[in-house]
């Protein structure tokens, strides 16, 4: 079960680069991990953290005009790479809510609505300009399926029908496939049934 | 009646709930793969939920991404890169016996790569739905099963359901015609096809591979192919079942006990004539040569005899800053630092004897690190019982215990940064190998040549030495 998720108004991070991949946001020696909980500390690692260790001061995740902040806005092609669920895990726990581009990735996609980071995919256009305004606020709504900024930036956006229910309802889809179980039995049963 | 594909008999035999506009399909799994990285927090939400696995019976584990591949210390302890990847490991030993879930761990001479050993042992069979918390899964594609990669979340939805929620894809056929020359392998082909349909040209379909070039592939070669689907951006690699596949199961330890009706049954899958599909993309299987990667996407592939082409796409360009490839300059002049041969694209019994057959009578070039690590117990012992391990070692190559390795170096198997890996495995992204290592993707026959050479380099440049071949 999680919140219900039907509109989020905050400022926002800007990530501008294109093709940001699943070992940028959480490198393959975090996944050692056997929790969910903990893994916003890595996230981004190598953008935030020099060789050493030593946070950076260019890091644009850490300044404290980013306190707080639950919106990403990053460059086309966000997400890309593996399937490892470690990188909204890393995301939602660094506090992120919502992920804007104008593309994303598919199996992050759908990794990311399962854990109530809502991926919101918009037109080129509009995505160009949001890169230019970090820090600015914008609001998502989900229900209409619309993201605003100030009174000049207005974008449609749309989620996959059951995943946008399960946000909306904060229902989980795990719950709908365990109220299926007779169906799941009966189908066993039959296969047994069946020959071969 | 239309004709049907081979993907839409697999998914309509597994449909339990029909897909609608509010909800994809209810899913039905044959055999769910599990490994140490993405399913501690899956057993994690079944304890917070109070649910049991629903079908211990067709759940399986193998311990491969965190392992070590050096072998244990006189101490008796396995170098683990951390204490929490022990931990990790130690953590799936647990939550199996708790759930009474079947285990192939440190030790037991089944253990492997999961993409290998599932084949290995008979448990992937034509007709089959498989899942595992692995973008790689779409390897058992091969035998005419559905086979797909899933998060997290999902395996605990397997694993309390033995169901999947899914929406099903669009189709795509491949076509390989005529016969793949002399000296090139699986690898190239699919580098080849990936080149051709990009790395995003297979994003929402599942994909066939058809067409006499991929017949005439082994199991070996047919795995690998469907491994590489996903470089193509598609979930789901699939090769109808015919006598090759037939002939490779049999005998195997967890194949069907009645043989004739399962044989029988697999033979109604392949692809009906006529059946449409909703993408189709053709290649001159006899045009395939030996290929590398040059880019940091897997799509960025080449004829190794070929050079850096010249772009004016920014990605590109920032690509080949990372590389460092001399522009208009033969790739055969890049100098290599690492060879890793292994992983579940090309870690089995046909890829190393490949290997072998370059690199037996030669050695590898000095300032050279070469990395030999079998997909299995199994290939292990049979590899040695050939004396492959001798022809690596006596050339110089390090021949390791199995696992994924230099694959994704979660097991501390990496490069150092700046090297240029010339490498078995399917990513080429940036910092896969270890941090600012530079990965060159390429077949077994070209990573050995490569190995020898010092640089990228044809592996048809490098002729068997051996007098009688000892493998017909
Ligand atoms: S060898 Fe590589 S791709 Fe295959 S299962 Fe291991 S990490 Fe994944």
């Amino acid at each position: 079960m999680f919140e219900p998720f039907r509109q989020l108004t905050s400022g926002t991070v800007v990530l501008k680069q294109a093709n940001i991949d699943t070992d940028q946001i959480i490198p393959a020696r975090y996944l050692t991990t056997t929790s969910r909980e903990g893994l916003g500390a890595h996230a981004f690692h190598d953008w935030r953290y020099d060789e050493a260790g030593a946070p950076r001061e260019d890091s644009p995740l850490d300044g404290p005009e980013h306190k707080g902040h639950e919106i990403l806005v990053a460059g086309p092609n966000f997400g890309c790479g593996s399937s490892r669920e470690h990188a909204p895990w890393a995301l939602a726990d660094f506090g992120f809510r919502a992920v804007v581009s104008s593309d994303i990735a598919d199996i992050f996609k759908s990794n990311a609505l399962k854990n109530g980071l809502l991926p919101v995919e918009i037109d080129a256009e509009t995505h160009a300009r949001l890169l230019e305004r970090p820090g600015r606020q914008i609001t998502i709504d989900l229900e209409e399926g619309v993201l605003r900024c100030g009174n000049d930036i207005e974008a449609r956006f749309t989620v996959e029908p059951f995943a946008k229910k399960c946000l909306l309802e904060g229902n989980d889809p795990l719950g709908f496939l365990t109220d299926r179980m007779d169906a799941i039995q009966s189908y066993e049963t039959d296969r047994q049934k069946a020959p071969a | 009646m239309t004709a049907k594909s081979l993907f839409d008999k697999l998914w309509n035999r597994h449909v339990v709930v029909p897909e609608t506009t509010d909800a994809p399909a209810v899913l039905y799994i044959d055999l769910h793969l599990i490994h140490e990285v993405t399913s501690p927090q899956a057993f994690s939400v079944l304890e917070e939920r109070d649910l049991p696995v629903r079908r211990p019976d067709l759940t399986k584990a193998t311990l491969d991404h965190s392992t070590p591949t050096l072998k244990a210390g006189t101490d008796g302890r396995l170098p683990y890169a951390t204490a929490q990847a022990e931990k990790q490991v130690e953590r799936l030993i647990a939550n199996t016996q708790k759930h009474g879930i079947e285990l192939f761990g440190l030790g037991d001479p089944r253990r492997g790569i999961v993409h290998v050993i599932g084949p290995e042992m008979g448990l992937t069979q034509p007709g089959k739905t498989i899942v595992c918390g692995d973008s790689h899964t779409s390897t058992h594609g091969a035998f005419g099963a559905l086979a797909f990669g899933i998060g997290t979340t999902e395996v605990g939805h397997v694993l309390a359901t033995q169901c999947i929620l899914q929406r099903k894809p669009k189709s795509m056929r491949v076509t390989v015609n005529g016969t793949l020359p002399e000296g090139s392998s699986a690898k190239d082909m699919a580098l080849a096809i990936i080149a051709q349909i990009g790395a995003d040209g297979g994003q929402g379909y599942a994909l066939e591979f058809a067409g006499s070039a991929v017949r005439a592939l082994t199991m070996e070669g047919r795995m690998t192919l469907c491994n590489m689907a996903i470089e193509a951006g598609a979930r789901v690699g699939l090769v109808a079942p015919d006598e090759t596949t037939f002939a490779w199961l049999k005998g195997r330890d967890r194949v069907p006990a009645d043989w004739a009706a399962a044989m029988a049954d697999w033979q109604t899958l392949p692809t009906e004539d006529g059946a449409a599909f909703d993408k189709e993309a053709v290649l001159d299987g006899g045009a395939i040569t030996p290929m590398i990667t040059y880019g940091v996407s897997p799509d960025a592939a080449a004829p190794v005899g070929g050079s850096l082409p010249s772009t004016d796409s920014d990605a590109a360009r920032h690509a080949n800053d990372y590389m460092q490839f001399a522009e208009d300059r033969p790739f055969t002049e890049q100098a290599v630092d690492r060879v890793f041969i292994g992983s579940c694209t090309n870690s089995r019994l046909e890829d190393l004897r490949a290997a072998a057959a370059v690199m037996r009578g030669r050695s590898v070039a000095s300032g050279v690190t070469a990395l030999i690590v079998p997909g299995s117990e199994a290939i292990r012992r049979d590899a040695e019982a050939e004396g492959l391990d001798r022809v690596f070692l006596d050339a110089g190559a390090e021949w390791r215990e199995p696992g994924c390795s230099m694959c994704i170096g979660m097991n501390g198997d990496i490069g150092q940064p700046g090297e240029l890996v010339v490498s078995t495995s399917n990513r080429n992204f940036i910092g896969r190998q270890g941090k600012g290592v530079r990965t060159v993707l390429a077949g077994p026959a070209t990573a050995a040549a490569s190995a020898i050479a010092g640089h990228i380099a044809d592996p048809r440049d490098y002729p068997s030495l051996a007098r009688e071949p000892e493998h017909v």
